[in-house]
């Protein structure tokens, strides 16, 4: 464990590294470069130790006993949901919803807002840039209540283009957009987009999946009404994730799967529902994926997120600097650091970004190749797809000199 | 040369190689160098859709052979493409059917055949396999 770090305080990426055992590791013996933190981070040892202690000393079921362990385990598990409120500034601790992940809280308020608020001729507003989690699940509901969903466009530097935003927002019910681009690694303007909905009363859902990893994500400032994210990108465990809603309407939203937990009391002529967040929480939840993202959120809050996000930023700097040297190199969104987050895109040449891929995976070097489940961005630039090399805490400039050497040992037998 | 011998020469020459540089460096040379199908066979319904890569295989059936042609957008994908083309071109629908392609595992590329990896290879073979049976049954009812 870390002392808690002051802002401003220079991090020891080494120090760090040894927080991450699954680093020390050889991949056809070469040391790992892990560079799909995108996909998924790794887990620093206080998560891992965690979850071993909670299924070693306090595993029970939760809300429900009268016995010690389940109270030790409620406790354990609603103190995994205030570290989640106090990490995204929450005013409530029951306005935070444990799913299984983003994908999950963006079905949920896809499902739940469009029972109640989406009518026929209505409309979604989503952006040209979002992972398909945040297309399809509004395609669903759209298709169900005869609503459409439209589309926010994006320019040749991967940004999203707000001209038309108040032509575009006519008729929509509610907007759904990322904070930072799984696929570009973009950081979009949510005030201004908040603003202009707000104005005219429009609901705004953020997905943050990308973005409470590389910045302070403070939701009363942003003043969105929904947000998700997921635990296993923050440093925390698989299979457990975040909707943030405002209470005002959270409590607006039917519930989203019925069974346990989530009733007040059951008859069969009439079943009321739980308080939040209980409502919207059926079943036996995740209760060592709870504290395992509590322990995340200390581990991140330990470092200071402030930190983290100037490591980063001076990384990506650094990253950019250096593929730009690389012949042939594009980078697919934006040349400008202070724009992005986390993801560096890129095409070399006219090699298939698979091609490249493997053969930096014969070199030890993680990336994800393809379309990063945001077809439509790749159909805008007309390409099949590109390689994503993201970054995390531990990621370090030795990192990124390993992963520029691989690129031109893969581009001179490719090309 | 028999479907199995073929494939015994090809893990043998792959034997040679040291490093996995030299061996991808054969079979992306492999890749680039044939010109494995004509532009007017590249068509959509040749189209094998991989997640990652595209395959297209255009196949013929001439004196009880079947001959394939195929193409790949991905030079990793082509290479592996036209060895599995010189493994099965000019066999009878039966013995593609009955054929087990084993060499891909074998020198060390296996992962190409994981439906995870989703490459296009794996159903390129499967769309091959299908293409022989189909020619079987047809050429029993003759």
């Amino acid at each position: 464990m870390h002392d808690t770090m002051t802002i401003g305080e220079q991090l020891d990426i080494q120090k760090i590294r040894k927080d991450f055992p699954i680093l020390e590791q050889t991949v056809y013996g070469h040391p790992l470069v892990y560079l799909d933190n995108a996909a998924t981070t790794q887990k620093p040892t206080a998560v891992l130790k965690a979850m071993d202690d909670y299924y070693t000393t306090i595993n029970s079921n939760v809300h429900r006993g009268v016995h010690h362990l389940s109270q030790l385990a409620t406790d354990a598990y609603e103190g995994g949901r205030k570290k989640v409120a106090e990490y995204v500034n929450a005013r409530y601790d029951h306005e935070i919803i444990f799913t299984r992940g983003t994908t999950e809280a963006i079905n949920l308020v896809a499902a739940c807002f469009g029972k109640k608020f989406l009518r026929e001729g209505d409309a979604i507003l989503v952006s040209g840039m979002e992972h398909h989690s945040n297309i399809v699940p509004w395609q669903l509901v759209a298709e169900e209540r005869g609503a459409v969903v439209k589309v926010i466009p994006i320019d040749e530097n991967g940004e999203l283009v707000l001209d038309n935003l108040e032509r575009l927002l006519d008729g929509v019910k509610i907007v759904a957009f990322n904070y930072v681009s799984n696929a570009l690694g973009t950081i979009n303007p949510v005030s201004t987009i908040v603003t202009a909905a707000h104005k005219r009363g429009i609901p705004v859902m953020l997905d943050a999946a990308q973005a409470v990893q590389h910045m302070s994500v403070d939701v009363q400032e942003l003043d969105v009404d929904f947000l998700a994210f997921s635990s296993h990108k923050l440093y925390g465990p698989t299979g457990i994730g975040i909707l943030y809603g405002k209470e005002e309407w959270l409590n607006q939203l039917p519930p989203y799967q019925g069974g346990g937990e989530m009733i007040k009391t059951v008859s069969f002529e009439k079943t009321t529902y739980n308080d939040l967040p209980y409502k919207f929480e059926a079943g036996t939840p995740d209760m060592a994926g709870a504290i395992g993202l509590g322990a995340a959120i200390d581990y991140v809050r330990g470092l200071g997120i402030e930190n983290i996000q100037r490591a980063e930023h001076e990384l990506m700097e650094y990253a950019l600097s250096v593929l730009a040297g690389i012949d042939g190199l594009r980078l697919v969104g934006s040349v400008d650091a202070s724009r992005r987050a986390g993801v560096i895109s890129f095409l070399v040449g006219n090699i298939h970004p698979f091609d490249l891929g493997e053969l930096l995976d014969q070199q030890g070097i993680a990336v994800r190749t393809g379309h990063h489940c945001a077809q439509p961005i790749m159909d805008r630039y007309c390409i099949p797809g590109t390689v994503r090399a993201s970054m995390a805490v531990y990621t370090s400039r030795e990192d990124i000199n390993r992963l520029a050497a691989g690129i031109r040992k893969a581009a001179a037998l490719l090309l | 040369m028999t479907i199995q011998e073929t494939q015994e020469e090809i893990i043998a020459d792959f034997d040679f190689f040291e490093n996995w540089e030299d061996k991808y460096d054969f079979i992306i040379q492999l890749g680039k160098e044939l010109p494995l199908i004509q532009e007017q066979y590249k068509t959509d319904e040749n189209l094998i859709r991989g997640c990652q890569s595209r395959v297209w295989l255009h196949v013929e059936y001439k004196d009880g052979q079947l001959l394939f042609t195929a193409d790949s957008d991905a030079v990793i994908t082509k290479g592996l493409i036209s060895l599995v083309i010189k493994v099965l071109n000019g066999h009878t629908p039966k013995e593609i059917a009955e054929a087990e392609i084993t060499f891909i595992d074998a020198i060390g590329l296996g992962s190409h055949l994981s439906p995870t990896r989703s490459n296009g290879l794996l159903s390129m073979v499967k769309q091959i396999k299908a293409y022989a049976l189909a020619y079987q049954a047809k050429s029993m009812q003759q």
